[in-house]
């Protein structure tokens, strides 16, 4: 036991948490985006809201997601403890600037994380707390022609408060009854300071992950000539580019489409 | 290339010791040749000081040849001043312009607490040495030269690492004041040459542990160290250390029972 905290209590060991959290993390931006594409699909939310109840139902995925709570409080709590032994290391600064040539992202980690755990507090208490614990989400029944196969859909009103999902066949015709995320966040996403708080979270995603995701190989001590640049194109292209356009593209779109109706 | 002498104005970071607070005073350097090099020019400015009757500007010096590792200032938001890969006696003067102002600082690192003025003491460099920072060698007659085989590859990356002085630029030059670049190079020039091998985990266990028991920053890879360089050390080497450092804590039993015996 001591080993073991000696080994995670190091200034090495405290960076390497830092760096596997922030890949599980990585990771877990691909899937996430990937499931959310889905709200681009003109259905009304039929698919996006069979998605969310997968998630939030399937066993498996459900131990996935606390193992990512708990990397992403991990990670903030590390970050905090590094940057505060960082400041302890330097207690008079320099009267100048500092000029030594290092990235704006790599120098700002910390206000980036800041504000994405705070996106995050409210990205969550928005969606997955009120999806999983309140009573706020409203139902939907999709009612799709077996022979035409056209989904119309219409408002439901459960019987019992817990209703979660239903799924029959009457006439040819399949009812599916689900909680209806996607109008919330459509309305959410109708708000605009909440697109522009989005956005802006986006872009810290995008310069907290253009220097985490090659600091976190470095970190681990993957240093390689040939394998290096590919991990900073990665980190550069999918991780600061794609995604985060991706996921910022959601609430302008649903935005403009809220302000042409 | 010299035109004429320079006027140039000094803020100097004034100390009397580790426990005082300190505070810039500025000074006149003026008839500076630009071809003295930065200390030349600190030292005509102590001449005058010591004729007036009052303290020189106390700062670490030795070799003024750029391999002592001595000389120290923070210089204009620079460790060893705006050039690359130059140490503070290799700056010249002709590197600033007439009249410009510059500011002086020490190295600022809880580690390296300051002796005087800009004078730091850099002993815990000395200490994260001791604790790891050599090989084992047999006593007796001289072994042939090249006796062990070592591929060029392996020699030149070892010696490249092996140039680091010890200035402290890099824990200077950090915004946590992490020596990281330091301790990496001199983990690395040892552990990659076969005479470095027995030593190799346990030494890297014990300098990191010592670095952090000196109260070091954490490296959060920014890359202002690498730049800052006199011997321009590569960031490389500190994912070497670190490959090291968890090879031998989370693969290598037999490495951290030799390390905990050794503490």
């Amino acid at each position: 036991m001591s080993e073991f905290k000696q080994t995670f209590n190091s200034s090495l060991g405290k960076k390497l948490i830092m760096a596997l959290t922030g890949l599980f993390l990585c990771t877990f931006l691909i899937v996430h985006l990937g499931g959310n594409l889905l709200l681009f699909r003109n259905d009304d939310g039929f698919g996006f809201n069979l998605y969310a109840n997968f998630l939030t139902h399937f066993p498996p995925i459900e131990v996935i997601a606390y193992l990512l709570y708990l990397s992403i409080l991990v990670h903030a709590l590390y970050a905090l403890i590094l940057t505060i032994k960082n400041r302890k290391s330097r207690p008079v600064s320099y009267a100048t600037v500092n000029k030594s040539p290092a990235t704006w992202s790599s120098k700002n980690m910390g206000l980036l994380g800041s504000i994405l755990f705070l996106f995050i507090v409210i990205h969550m208490s928005d969606f997955w707390f009120a999806y999983k614990y309140s009573h706020k989400i409203v139902y939907k029944e999709y009612r799709t022609d077996l022979a035409t196969d056209k989904t119309t859909s219409v408002a439901y009103n459960p019987v019992t408060p817990d209703f979660e999902k239903s799924v029959s066949v009457e006439n040819n015709v399949e009812i599916v009854r689900v909680k209806d995320l996607h109008a919330r966040v459509a309305n959410s996403f109708s708000n605009l300071l909440y697109v522009i708080f989005y956005v802006i979270a986006m872009f810290a995603v995008s310069f907290h992950l253009l220097h985490g995701f090659q600091s976190a190989f470095r970190t681990l001590g993957w240093v390689h000539r040939k394998y290096t640049p590919i991990v900073y194109s990665i980190g550069t292209w999918l991780f600061a580019v794609i995604i985060p356009i991706g996921f910022a593209a959601m609430p302008v779109v649903y935005y403009l489409q809220s302000t042409g109706k | 290339m010299s035109t004429g002498n320079m006027n140039l104005t000094l803020k100097v970071w004034r100390q009397k010791n580790a426990n005082i607070k300190g505070a810039f005073v500025t000074y006149k350097a003026e008839g500076i040749s630009p071809d003295m090099s930065f200390l030349e020019m600190l030292d005509v400015v102590n001449e005058s000081l010591i004729h007036k009757g009052e303290e020189p500007i106390h700062f670490d010096h030795d070799c003024r040849e750029g391999i002592c590792g001595m000389c120290s200032l923070y210089i204009n938001g620079h460790p060893h001043g705006p050039k690359n890969a130059i140490t503070t006696c290799q700056l010249h003067m002709r590197t600033f312009h007439d009249g410009e102002i510059i500011v002086i600082e020490p190295w600022r690192a809880a580690a390296f607490p300051v002796v005087k003025d800009l004078a730091v003491d850099r002993s815990a460099f000395d200490r994260i040495q001791q604790a790891g920072g050599f090989v084992s060698v047999n006593t007796g007659v001289t072994v042939d030269a090249n006796e062990i085989p070592i591929p060029k590859v392996i020699a030149d990356e070892a010696f490249n690492s092996a140039t680091c002085i010890g200035c402290g630029a890099c824990v200077a030059a950090c915004k946590n004041a992490s020596a990281m670049l330091f301790v990496s190079a001199k983990v690395t020039q040892l552990g990659m040459l076969p005479q470095g091998q027995p030593e190799r985990y346990s030494r890297v266990q014990a300098m990191v542990a010592q670095m952090d028991a000196e109260g070091f920053g954490n490296c959060t890879n920014t890359g202002a160290c690498e730049a800052e360089c006199p011997k321009e050390i590569k960031m490389t080497n500190i994912s070497r250390m670190n490959n090291d450092y968890f090879s031998a804590k989370l693969f290598r039993e037999e490495a951290t029972h030799d390390h905990a015996g050794g503490e």
